[in-house]
């Protein structure tokens, strides 16, 4: 005590000789993290209050009537056009994220339990369709699925077919197919995280406890890496409800997206608060299912024991 | 004290671990060479040895988490081969102890009762019990997270006891609590032992764990069983240099053969002259040569004028303080090393001066003949 007291205030002066502003702890990490601070404010937040702003004004042929009004989310809310595209789009977001989890969990955990020496080999090559543009991605599943497509040709030369399915492209099943191969690596890599740090011992208490390959599997591994599947399913989720490239490029009529008929309102139909409307709904419905998603997650894991 | 702990429990002669010729190679090296051990029912057994002599492999093979490359281990007088850990009459508390970090003590204990579908009430009774001879009452709803080093060490052993196995495996189970709560779970391992008279095997490095608690110890070193015994043999009557330098201190002398006869020998030595001592039953002649031990608690300081019928002079060249002990090395005209001596120190043995000569007392019992 009586030394730490002598000890310093000698190096409170020294500090103080320096600019003491620069020396405060708080100073210094608000001035590490500026940059990506204001980029992120100016960028991000204020485009945001922008488009809350629009939200509540009315477009009035070219200019923007500014009285308050509740108006277009009541159009956003009610039309029958946009409630369903934002069904769809939460369909298809939420079928998208459990697709993705359920096949990247079997990689994520054969690359983690069996990768042995391998495993960055293993991460490495999953990451390589990440080498060309997703446009180019979005138009190859294109040929797969196309009238003339692989699939198609594939199908009617093993006599499984006799004209090529229309069924395949330009509707809802498509976007989840292509959505699902474009964001496998991103569900594939948080899973494979919460994998690693599995104790194997615990595995290895399971199976002297009794279980089976099976139940210890079930009831150690799958709850212990459940952070890994929910941030996976979040990861996938949020993005791919507000995805605009895959359904204009495979989705067809059947397969619009709420993002497209935002697009439009702010592009063609020049209508802006509405779109700003549909922005801020489809903004607070995906907050709300990813919040309600981690705790569907936890209630399985606890049921799980 | 615990010598008579031990007498208390028989032990009967059935076999409960019947280990055959077993080797466990990894490529060109083996992990564990030719092993043959038998482990009887309600014995306490150890398996002591330094890092990497096997005792880790063997147990693990015992639990079914490694396959020999050859020989069998029976438990219970069946054949264990292809049996899969999850089938096997045995428990294992491991050394980081792997309670599951999500589920509460409760929980961890009751893991693997739940498969054997017992009645709701039948279960938690086993729980409580289990709980109970831990000393864990009332700590159920615990989180493992919130545990100390000794509480989840006691879960771990509730967690197994509560399937009760055959056999109970330990592996290293005291090694990472601090040296005052490891003497005190030796204790209460052993006491617990003895309450549920199952099997227990253990693993260590720590020499007075194994002697602390075992009925009977197995030495091992480089894949291979030096010597399996009693503890008060194993410390008193090693059979190779190597297991009395791993059990302690001890001090070696040169010594020449004389005579050889069935159940002694007599040989000369330098320091402690001619000596007639016990053949021990592994002993094996090389030439003329052996290696006499004894043990630096087996050599008394004589004081002043005190006389013994065997005894030894020289020079204190050494003093080593440690509390209720003293350590002295004694330089012993003709020996090429100086003994090694501890001496309690309620008659001022820390107070012999550096350099002042000095004459200690021996039993020719305590000198031991060994394999070179």
């Amino acid at each position: 005590m009586t030394a730490a007291a002598e000890g310093s205030p000698p190096l409170r002066m020294a500090r103080a000789r320096r600019s003491p502003l620069l020396q405060s702890e708080a100073v210094q990490g608000i001035a590490l993290i500026s940059p990506t601070f204001l980029y992120a404010l100016i960028l991000l937040v204020l485009p945001i209050l922008v488009v809350i702003a629009h939200s509540f004004w009315t477009q009035d042929y070219l200019t923007i009537d500014h009285t308050f009004t509740l108006e277009n989310y009541r159009i956003a809310l009610t039309e029958p056009i946009y409630r369903d595209l934002l069904w769809r789009s939460l369909y298809i977001s939420l079928t998208v994220s459990l697709l993705t989890v359920l096949l990247a969990y079997p990689i994520a955990y054969f690359i983690s339990f069996h990768g042995g020496r391998q495993k960055s080999l293993w991460l490495f090559l999953i990451t390589i369709p990440f080498w060309t543009s997703y446009l180019l991605r979005v138009m190859s599943w294109k040929v797969i699925l196309g009238y003339n497509g692989v699939l198609n040709s594939g199908l009617m030369g093993l006599g499984i077919i006799d004209e090529p399915s229309t069924a395949l492209l330009y509707n809802s099943s498509a976007v989840i197919i292509t959505l699902t191969h474009a964001w496998a690596t991103f569900a594939i890599l948080p899973i494979f995280v919460s994998l690693e740090k599995v104790d194997r011992t615990l595995v290895e208490a399971a199976t002297d406890l009794g279980d089976g390959p099976l139940r210890s599997f079930l009831r150690v591994t799958l709850p212990l890496s459940a952070p890994g599947v929910i941030s996976a399913a979040l990861i996938v989720m949020i993005p791919t409800v507000g995805d605009y490239v895959t359904p204009k490029l495979v989705g067809g009529k059947d397969g619009v997206m709420i993002a497209n008929a935002i697009q439009a309102q702010f592009g063609k139909a020049s209508n802006w608060p509405l779109g700003a409307a549909l922005s801020v709904t489809t903004m607070v419905i995906v907050s709300l299912m990813a919040g309600a998603a981690v705790l569907v997650i936890r209630a399985l894991q606890r049921l799980a024991r | 004290m615990l010598e008579r702990v031990q007498s208390e429990r028989t032990i009967s002669d059935r076999a409960m671990i019947e280990i055959r010729d077993v080797t466990r190679s990894y490529g060109a090296f083996k992990a564990l060479d030719n092993a043959s051990l038998v482990i009887r029912e309600g014995e306490f057994f150890s398996l002591l040895g330094p890092s990497g002599c096997g005792k880790t492999t063997l147990l693990r093979m015992i639990a079914g988490f490694d396959t020999p490359t050859s020989g069998s281990i029976a438990v219970d007088g069946q054949p264990m081969d292809g049996i899969p850990a999850n089938r096997r009459p045995t428990n294992m508390v491991f050394q980081s102890y792997a309670i599951f970090p999500h589920l509460n003590v409760e929980q961890n204990v009751a893991y693997g009762l739940k498969r054997l579908k017992l009645q709701s009430g039948e279960e938690k009774r086993r729980v409580e019990e289990a709980l109970a001879q831990v000393s864990l009452t009332g700590l159920g709803k615990r989180r493992a997270t919130e545990l100390s080093g000794g509480q989840r060490q006691r879960v771990a052993l509730a967690r197994a006891l509560v399937m009760r196995p055959k056999v109970l495996l330990l592996d290293e189970p005291l090694s990472a609590l601090d040296k005052k709560l490891r003497e005190q779970m030796q204790v209460e391992l052993r006491r617990l032992q003895q309450a549920v008279g199952i099997t227990f095997v253990l693993v260590t490095h720590d020499q007075y764990e194994a002697l602390a608690m075992s009925d009977r110890i197995a030495v091992m070193f480089g894949g291979r069983i030096a010597q399996v015994a009693s503890p008060k043999e194993i410390y008193q009557r090693p059979v190779n240099r190597q297991v009395a330098d791993f059990l302690g201190g001890m001090n070696f002398v040169k010594a020449e053969i004389v005579e050889e006869n069935g159940a002694s020998l007599v040989v000369d030595t330098l320091g402690f002259g001619r000596v007639r001592t016990d053949k021990p039953k592994t002993f094996v002649r090389h030439g003329g040569a052996a290696t006499l031990g004894i043990r630096p608690e087996r050599l008394r300081v004589l004081w002043d004028n005190a006389t013994a019928k065997f005894e030894v002079a020289g020079k204190v060249v050494e003093r080593h303080y440690f509390g209720e002990i003293t350590h002295l090395i004694v330089e012993i005209p003709g020996l090429e090393k100086p003994l090694s001596v501890t001496e309690t120190n309620d008659f001022g043995a820390d107070d012999i001066p550096v350099g002042a000569p000095i004459r200690l007392a021996y039993d020719p019992e305590a000198l031991v003949a060994m394999a070179d």
